[in-house]
């Protein structure tokens, strides 16, 4: 049983990575990338929630009809999106501005209602919670390697702080286009050509 | 007129959904492997915004606003502050929306309705839904403005999805690396039109 439960936690994480093999929950990833305190904030946001509403949905599974589990699940999500909000505004104010809709949208989030769906419905809360902490280490893994190299590309800094000062390192130039959307996308489909050479059974056939 | 010009070109193009914001990207990525397909989703999405931007603009500006209940002339629902509802009301009414439409296309435009098929209830999980309310209030639209936002943002994700469909189709007589095959690929092609759509940014009207 140990086993299994360290299974569910990890594989996730490269194996069956939401983002890059499940197609799920790159709406409000994309942007909350350019600088990394905000990507390590938005992917803490998205574990909890995940692995919290998971939990909660499983435990709830025998009693919800399955004709409205939907607006449930929704309800259960979105209350948790709320409590992430507030926390999120009373302690790191600065960063809750500047990620400004994307709180919000961790409801609509498909990683979220994913796992609840296809993974919480039919499982133990434990097995749940951890499914959907394992799922959000997944998203976090792409999310926060996003953020390293754009933040570090685009503007010489990490965590907000400079490692590299463009005044007195001629050598270094801010590579804009880091900062803007269509990096990311670019970025995050040679992360998918890296992983798929690195584990080829991930390749889509035609 | 002028504002609701600049908030249509805006929308559709500088400050596309799809491509400057990757709201519904989910169901962008997945759903566009046939124009046809990538029409009618961007179809239902135009219709789902219309709906939905400026209800929960009325919701927002006259529910839970700051002070937004004085209307009422109740004297106890003066000073009331009932924001951190906010996201639990638009996604409610977002998922009643699109079942009412459901509802009401299945008994009166069948044809319709049979067309977009299993696009619409996906529609309510779409993240350019939400995204676009939320977008809304952050700007403080009026109730006109979220009119027109609505209908423009729907519009503009709808020529994304059409867009990137109609190059995914061309994409098939490709030869893309194995390890780029289908996702990979698609993420960049996205970003090449991303970058194109950038262009249009530093037109103001």
């Amino acid at each position: 049983m140990a086993e299994s439960r360290t299974k569910v936690l990890t594989k996730p994480i490269f194996d069956n990575n939401p983002i890059a093999l499940q197609i799920l929950g790159i709406c409000s990833a994309l942007a909350v990338t350019t600088r990394l305190d905000k990507a390590v904030v938005m992917a803490a946001s998205v574990t909890a929630v995940t692995g919290c509403s998971s939990m909660v949905v499983s435990m709830l599974r025998q009693w919800i009809p399955s004709s409205i589990r939907i607006i449930v699940e929704m309800t259960v999500i979105s209350s948790l999106v709320i409590v992430v909000d507030q926390i999120l505004q009373a302690f790191v104010p600065e960063i809750a501005d500047q990620l400004s809709v994307f709180v919000g949208l961790i409801i609509t989030n498909c990683i979220v209602m994913g796992r609840a769906e296809a993974f919480a419905l039919k499982n133990g809360p434990v097995l749940s919670f951890l499914d959907g902490v394992g799922n959000g280490l997944g998203y976090s893994v792409i999310l926060i390697s996003l953020g390293v190299i754009r933040e570090l590309l685009g503007s010489g800094k990490l965590w907000g702080g400079a490692l590299v000062d463009v005044s007195t390192a001629p050598w270094f130039v801010p590579n804009l286009i880091m900062l803007s959307p269509p990096s990311a996308l670019i970025l995050i489909g040679l992360f998918i050509w890296g992983l798929r050479t690195w584990k080829p059974e991930q390749v889509e056939k035609d | 007129m002028e504002e609701h010009l600049s908030i249509f070109f805006q929308s559709v193009f500088s400050k596309n959904l799809a491509l400057a914001f990757f709201l519904g990207m989910c169901t962008f990525l997945a759903l566009s492997k046939n124009v046809k397909t990538a029409i009618m989703l961007g179809l239902a999405v135009i219709v789902i915004q219309t709906i939905t931007v400026p209800m929960n603009q009325l919701i927002y500006s006259r529910l839970l606003k700051e002070n937004a209940l004085g209307w009422t002339g109740i004297s106890a629902l003066q000073e009331t502050d009932l924001r951190f509802l906010g996201l639990i009301s638009y996604i409610g009414t977002i998922a009643a929306m699109v079942q009412i439409l459901e509802m009401f296309l299945d008994k009166y435009v069948p044809v319709l309705y049979h067309a977009l098929g299993i696009f619409l209830p996906l529609i309510t999980v779409n993240c350019a839904i939400l995204g676009g309310t939320l977008l809304m209030i952050e700007q403080d639209l009026t109730f006109a403005q979220s009119l027109t936002y609505g209908f423009s943002s729907g519009a503009g994700w709808a020529l994304a999805i059409a867009t990137l469909a109609g190059v995914r189709e061309k994409l098939k007589y490709s030869d893309v690396p194995a390890g780029l095959k289908g996702l990979g690929i698609t993420f960049i092609t996205v970003g090449l039109m991303a970058m194109a759509f950038m262009a249009f940014s530093g037109i103001e009207l």
